[in-house]
């Protein structure tokens, strides 16, 4: 019998240590490394050349499409029911409906929005894709101090699949008990949306949809008010889990850790990121949330929500969208900065 | 320090690796050798270092003082003397003022006919040193990735160079060392107090003997590890505390560039429940 036991002990043991050491993550060297801090404070990226490889052939532009004049015949007087791009040429509409056919729905074709009868608005994707031209360009014009001139393009998000790969619903966390167990705040489930910690679940309804406090370190050595919840921060840490996650990046690529809310020894990086979480707050609740009416039920989350945006929805991994490859500039049909 | 008429029987010749006869001889209590004496140049050469290091930058203040290894841009080439080459010297003179002090330790162990059990655990030691500031540097390509010769500005690099991997705590190689450190001093402090329990009876009580010790042990847990296994014991923890911290930072970047929560994906996708 002990023998047995120890017997089932050891395969056990080594069923876990192969799993353990074979777990995907690892690497080898060569590591390709940049600094973000004054040498040796530690403030520096990693990833390995095998990754970065694998990362840069993911974020290859799609292939290009022959320019369009501007001038000539309007769209508006080419087509009905023209209600976001009225200030496009025939020339160029038709190439930018050609460029998110191509971007958003390659299999599905230009189908997945339109009927017959192109002025058509009887399915509900028209809707979406109306409001999400005007959004595209919303951001490239009014968000540069998060876009800059880089800008964004149905493609930056969609990479060929007509929902995004990375969206979030609201998650109201797994079924708990009732009385004295009944609730935990969404802690210890580990998933995507919190870096796979113990960590809340939902770090984007009160962050990136409301607009709760997510710098909660005090600002003194000792404590002076009530403070910020353990509740809170714990939010705020779930939501930096995802950002680090989402952007490829870790901790030290916006802050100095020896005081994470200090915006003077912060990296540039950290005010650009700011800037980015005004930029889905208004996003999410002006552009994502109401079209939560015009979704089929198979598009809505478990609490009815319609699909939002997270930094994980654009950046997909890498701390510039596409490694910083502007495919906006080959668009100005979106209109940003540059282009208008 | 006066001879004691005892220790004529055990300072005697040979046993040296290096130098035959030459650096054979002890100053006071302390024996020279070969390895005596590279201990105190390069000891000496790196502490003076420091101390110009400390003079050409902004501070005397002790905790601020800060001698920073150079920019990645260097990558493993020899960098400006104000730029990180500073460190890079010191380095070389802190690394071999270690093992030389080892080996020292190791003609002394000689001379006496010992086994080298004290080098050898020196040695770990000396390998998490290593591991940090050469192991880890070549393996990643840089000296920069060295920590920094300061007092407080060596803690921001610790805590910066946690934040790497998001939550260094998850680092599995780290658990194991921190449970090793705090094994070692539940072990030793179990140890001193059982010796010092068992020779500082009540007044009036005879000094008690390793039998009582053990008995103490079996009474209360089932089994006493004896006079002589606690010392393995002892070593045995103290040396896995200074391997596992070695290997825990020497996976951390070289082997794995992520944050460490991810690493437990392991877990959470066993074929059990996934």
């Amino acid at each position: 019998m002990r023998l047995a036991f120890s017997l089932l002990g050891i395969v056990v043991a080594t069923l876990l240590t192969v799993a353990m050491l074979f777990t995907p993550g690892w690497v080898r060297p060569p590591i390709i490394s940049t600094q973000t801090g004054y040498r040796g404070t530690g403030q520096e990226q990693l990833i390995s050349a095998q990754n970065k490889r694998i990362l840069e052939a993911a974020n290859a532009l799609p292939a290009p499409i022959d320019k369009a004049s501007p001038s000539g015949e309007r769209a508006t007087s080419a087509y009905k029911n023209v209600k976001v791009l009225t200030d496009l040429s025939t020339d160029e509409f038709n190439r930018l409906m050609v460029a998110i056919t191509q971007w958003v729905s390659p299999d599905q074709g230009c189908a997945y929005c339109h009927t017959d009868d192109l002025a058509d608005d009887g399915i509900y994707t028209k809707i979406v894709a109306r409001r999400m031209i005007a959004m595209t360009r919303d951001i490239n014009k009014e968000w540069t101090s998060h876009v800059g001139d880089v800008g964004v393009t149905c493609y930056t998000c969609h990479r060929g699949q007509p929902v995004p790969k990375n969206v979030w619903y609201e998650n109201p966390g797994a079924r708990h008990a009732g009385g004295m167990a009944a609730h935990n705040y969404g802690f210890g489930h580990p998933s995507t949306s919190n870096g796979t910690t113990a960590l809340p679940v939902d770090p984007f309804t009160p962050h990136l949809l409301g607009d709760d406090n997510i710098r909660v370190v005090g600002k003194t050595a000792l404590p002076t008010t009530q403070g910020a919840s353990i509740q809170q921060t714990e939010q705020s840490y779930a939501l930096m889990m995802h950002m680090s996650q989402a952007l490829g990046v870790n901790c030290t690529f916006c802050h100095n850790s020896r005081a994470f809310l200090d915006w003077s020894q912060s990296a540039p990086q950290r005010t650009a990121a700011w800037n980015g979480l005004q930029m889905m707050r208004e996003v999410n609740a002006v552009y994502l949330e109401t079209l939560k009416s015009l979704y089929p039920a198979n598009r809505l989350g478990p609490l009815g929500d319609s699909p939002k945006a997270n930094c994980g929805t654009c950046h997909q991994g890498v701390s510039k969208p596409l490694y910083g490859q502007s495919l906006l500039k080959d668009f100005p049909e979106l209109g940003g900065k540059a282009a208008r | 320090m006066a001879l004691l008429s005892f220790e004529r029987k055990y300072r005697v010749r040979g046993g040296t690796l290096i130098g035959g006869d030459l650096f054979d001889f002890w100053v006071g209590p302390f024996y020279v050798g070969f390895f005596g004496v590279t201990t105190i140049i390069l000891s000496a050469l790196g502490t003076a270092l420091i101390i110009w290091g400390a003079a050409m930058g902004p501070t005397w203040n002790i905790w601020q003082i800060n001698i920073a290894p150079p920019d990645l841009k260097y990558g493993l080439a020899l960098a400006p003397l104000k730029e990180g080459g500073l460190w890079q010297i010191i380095t070389f003179c802190a690394t071999g003022a270690f093992i030389s002090w080892a080996l020292r330790q190791v003609e002394i162990c000689r001379k006496l006919g010992m086994n080298y059990h004290v080098p050898i655990a020196f040695g770990f030691a000396i390998f998490a040193y290593v591991s940090l500031v050469v192991i880890r540097p070549l393996l990643l390509g840089a000296w920069g990735f060295g920590f920094p010769y300061g007092i407080i500005s060596h803690l921001d690099w610790v805590s910066n160079t946690g934040y790497q991997y998001l939550h260094f705590h998850y680092n599995p190689a780290h658990m194991i060392a921190v449970s090793f450190f705090f094994a070692t001093c539940f072990a030793l402090s179990l140890h001193g107090a059982l010796v010092l329990s068992a020779t500082n009876p009540g007044k009036g009580e005879a000094v008690k003997t390793p039998e009582h010790e053990d008995t103490f042990f079996r009474d209360s847990i089932g089994y006493s590890i004896g006079t002589l296994g606690i010392h393995r014991l002892g070593l045995f923890l103290a040396v896995s505390s200074a391997f596992w911290s070695a290997v825990c930072m020497i996976i951390s970047g070289p082997f794995w560039t992520r944050g460490w929560p991810e690493w437990w994906n392991w877990w959470l996708n066993l074929p059990v429940w996934r």
